[in-house]
């Protein structure tokens, strides 16, 4: 049992809840509670599996692909996919003021099934026995990892053996836990999502923060789904392989605390505690509903946090105020 | 001084759906002076100075500031011509500091607190405010938030303010305080718009007063040639008795006895602390004392919604001439018993109806136990509500829509139509004025009179000390959940009340 590889695992495991997990905090920092998330991340990744696909199958020669192209396509297809779904959700549920919950759920439902339709539909174009699309060619760009990551050893492995995707998402992590407690726009967006009539009666646009922190979000938890498929996954895409992870984005946005900043820990956290079964395994073999039990860790881990925090009533831990409201400006 | 006009309204008129808010409504407020805006409840005060934030928009008519025309499309277009609300709900952010709640939404140079800070408790230094920028919102008391919102209007730079009912909410010290503010701030030559329902407040502050009623522009004038009489007249359109007729009570039997009751707050503190009293058949029973002195749970120990500690509450039945301990039992358990207890609850829309039913829904929430096997019988309640409708005068576009979207004098009415309406022989009306204009609340006291006369055991809690020593025929005064005296409310005074409000304090001060 190597410590080093059990943490680079972790890592590689957390990576694509904390782009779902910095994406949905975002969102809900502006009142939207976006449990279409785990749609979201799958659309996400389908969008750049079919931007990877055919640029692939378009070259004469799968050695010659050019790292660039290899990379851009598939991530602006993916940015692209998710942004169609933040604007769904935001559309139906700021402009329309549908249920925010309803709206969510839908919304997986749909994202799921869109993914597996296309990635359905791509298993048999390339006609293979397999029930799988393998993307081997932009995999390998997406995986290319600083050339210093080998020359460290143990340290190398932990801190510098990761594609330019996981050290972005720690970036964007970074980033949103600046821009929501240093900034102006973070400032008004925080308005929104805790009292959008106070928010408006400060000449805050309501509309506006939400359309935009919901796209931004979408676009965040997006490249999560790329993240998975294009490197966790080595290219290979199947049907339903992205499993539960969206779910536990959202349920990581609680542990959490609609904290970014903690959100990078608390991601290689959860990462860790997905995996911790197999390398249990190795000291205690156990059968495979022990193992699922132990799989269940990130979420129960997630409850504990709930029960402290509603147990403490600290009101900066709470939710934003007026998560899953609809705002009426109007409404009397 | 010379007089410029900082604000003007011409003929503006708005509706939501079929309800006028305000019909052909001009007027005018000038720099260097307060205006008090008077109206009863839904006379469109708050609505016509909505139009003036920025909050609506007014289907016509015009908004001249500083003789120019002005378009107010947004809270935000508000600012620019230099107006300021405070809201009578308070539009602040319960997680953010006073600092960030008073930046926020401004466009100024760099994004710094600390400067804002200074900034702030420079505007305070000036005006005579007492506030720390640092502190959260929801560590604040209501005066201190109400205080904020007032700085966060300065810290805009208005120069025309308005205040929202904004004496509602705070004590006799707080609210002298607050008209000095105003005071110095009109000296200062903003033009303050003060929205009020107090004749008293009215004459004390304003330099001019304007009167609406149902939504229309009734006249102006100046304070100094007003007097309470004149100004209700311009209000209610037709001269209000002052006097509540307060019959001798008749037939006076025990109808609820309480014993040695105390109840816990979560906490462990004692909530009620060995509270007796009898409340009887054919006379009002006022409950005087500091908000939050357990009143509420008081009203809630009787209604089985309050877990006792010890003691026993007594219901001496009319019909079967037995006594009854309703001591921690539900409330369907306690109406299954034979008693006949109504409650209108302090907190109207959270405990007392649903906001998002109509009022023949509402209606059911007492009586969806009647009807048939499995289906509802709908046709009571909703006469129930067309009778509620009619004898309240409830304002409303029909029985089916939602309460919510109701003045809070209507919401009133239709909370106390229905509780009188199950004919109880126990009536428990916590705060039934609380928000409602002269003429709703002499409604519901001549209501509340004609549950006595009918021999119904009427506990009233109010707070307005005039209205508890002319309605109520015994008025018990609680402080700190300690009952620190039961008077007769026809030989009390205002002071001895007053006094007895707060003795327990004193006494658990001292303790300390």
């Amino acid at each position: 049992m190597n410590i080093a590889m059990f943490v680079h695992s972790a890592v590689t495991q957390g990576i694509p809840l904390l782009y779902g997990s910095t994406g949905e905090i975002i969102t809900e920092k502006s009142g939207n509670l976006n449990l279409g998330i785990p749609g979201v991340m799958y659309v996400g990744a389908i969008s750049g599996v079919i931007g990877a696909f055919f640029y692939e199958n378009s070259l004469a020669d799968k050695s010659r692909i050019n790292s660039a192209l290899a990379i851009l396509i598939p991530l602006l297809c993916c940015l692209l996919g998710s942004l169609i779904m933040g604007l769904i959700y935001s559309f139906l549920t700021t402009t329309l003021r549908a249920n925010q919950n309803v709206t969510g759920l839908a919304l997986t439902t749909f994202g799921v099934g869109i993914g597996n339709f296309f990635g359905g539909s791509l298993i048999k174009l390339v006609k293979a026995d397999i029930t799988s699309v393998a993307l081997s060619g932009t995999s390998y760009c997406f995986k290319r990892t600083l050339p210093i990551a080998t020359k460290f050893g143990k340290v190398g492995e932990i801190f510098f053996s990761y594609s330019f995707l996981a050290y972005a998402a720690i970036l964007i992590a970074i980033v949103a836990a600046i821009f929501l407690r240093k900034t102006r726009p973070g400032l008004n967006l925080r308005a929104v999502g805790e009292n959008p009539a106070t928010a408006d009666a400060a000449g805050i646009s309501v509309a506006k923060n939400k359309y935009l922190a919901t796209c931004v979000g979408s676009m965040i938890a997006g490249l999560g789904g790329l993240y998975y498929v294009m490197d966790y996954a080595d290219g290979v895409w199947s049907n339903d392989a992205f499993g539960d992870r969206g779910w536990l984005a959202i349920a990581l946005v609680i542990f959490t605390l609609w904290r970014p900043d903690f959100s990078i820990f608390g991601s290689i956290l959860f990462g860790g505690l997905y995996l911790v079964h197999f390398y249990l395994n190795e000291f205690i073999p156990m059968d495979l509903g022990t193992q699922s039990l132990i799989q269940m860790a990130p979420y129960v881990v997630t409850i504990l946090v709930l029960i402290v925090t509603s147990m403490r009533k600290k009101r900066e831990n709470q939710p934003p105020a007026s998560l899953g409201l609809p705002y009426f400006r109007e409404d009397r | 001084m010379e007089r410029t006009e900082a604000i003007a309204l011409k003929n503006i008129t708005k509706t939501f759906g079929s309800i006028v808010a305000n019909k052909n409504v001009s007027l005018h407020v000038f720099h260097h002076e307060i205006l008090s805006i008077l109206g009863e409840n839904g006379s469109g005060k708050t609505t016509l100075m909505n139009m003036i934030s920025g909050i609506y928009h007014p289907d016509e008519g015009e908004i001249f500031i500083d003789g120019q025309p002005a378009s107010i499309q947004s809270p935000r277009d508000a600012y620019r011509y230099k107006i300021g609300m405070i809201h009578q709900h308070f539009k602040l952010i319960d997680v953010f500091s006073a600092t960030e709640n008073i930046v926020l939404g401004m466009e100024e140079g760099i994004y710094d607190l600390k400067a804002a800070e200074k900034k702030i408790r420079a505007t305070c230094k000036k005006y005579g405010f007492e506030i720390d920028p640092t502190k959260k919102i929801y560590q604040m008391s209501v005066s201190e938030k109400q205080t904020v919102e007032i700085v966060k209007a300065l810290y805009r730079g208005a120069d025309i303010l308005i205040l929202d009912e904004p004496t509602a909410v705070l004590t006799p010290q707080e609210i002298r305080k607050l008209f000095d503010v105003m005071r110095r701030m009109r000296d200062d030559g903003k033009a303050i718009i003060i929205i009020t329902h107090k004749l008293n407040e009215v004459l004390e502050i304003s330099d001019r007063v304007s009167v609406l009623r149902k939504g229309e522009y009734i006249g102006t004038i100046n304070t100094a040639e007003a007097n309470a009489g004149i100004l209700t007249e311009m209000m209610v359109g037709k001269k209000v008795s002052l006097n509540i007729e307060r019959s001798e009570p008749k037939d006076l039997q025990k109808r609820l006895t309480l014993t040695n009751v105390t109840v816990l707050a979560p906490d462990g503190r004692a909530i009620l602390r060995n509270v007796n009293f009898t409340a009887n058949a054919g006379e009002i029973l006022g409950i005087a004392g500091i908000s939050g002195s357990g009143q509420k749970e008081l009203l809630e120990a009787i209604a089985g919604l309050q877990h006792l500690k010890s003691g026993s509450i007594l219901y001496s039945n009319p019909e079967t001439g037995r006594e009854e301990n309703l001591r921690n039992k539900t409330p369907m358990q306690i109406r299954n018993l034979g008693v006949r207890l109504s409650f209108v609850p302090e907190d109207r829309l959270g405990m007392g109806l649903v906001g998002s039913m109509g009022i023949a829904d509402n209606m059911m929430l007492r009586s969806y136990r009647k009807g048939g096997f499995f289906l509802l019988r709908r046709k009571e309640p909703r006469d129930l509500a067309k009778r509620i409708i009619e004898e309240l005068q409830i304002v409303t576009p029909g029985p089916q829509t939602p309460v919510r979207r109701l003045s809070g004098g209507n919401v009133q009415k239709v909370l106390v139509g229905r509780e009188i309406s199950s004919s109880p022989t126990v009536l428990m009306a916590a705060y039934p004025v609380r928000g409602l204009d002269i003429n709703s609340s002499y409604l519901i006291y001549n209501l509340l009179m004609k549950q006595k006369e009918n021999g119904v055991a009427v506990i009233f809690v109010g707070e307005d000390l005039d209205v508890l020593t002319e309605l109520c025929d015994r008025i018990l005064v609680i402080s700190g959940g300690v009952v620190t005296g039961i008077v007769d409310g026809r030989d009390v005074t205002k002071e001895e009340l007053g006094l007895l409000m707060t003795k327990a304090h004193h006494r658990e001060e001292e303790a300390q």
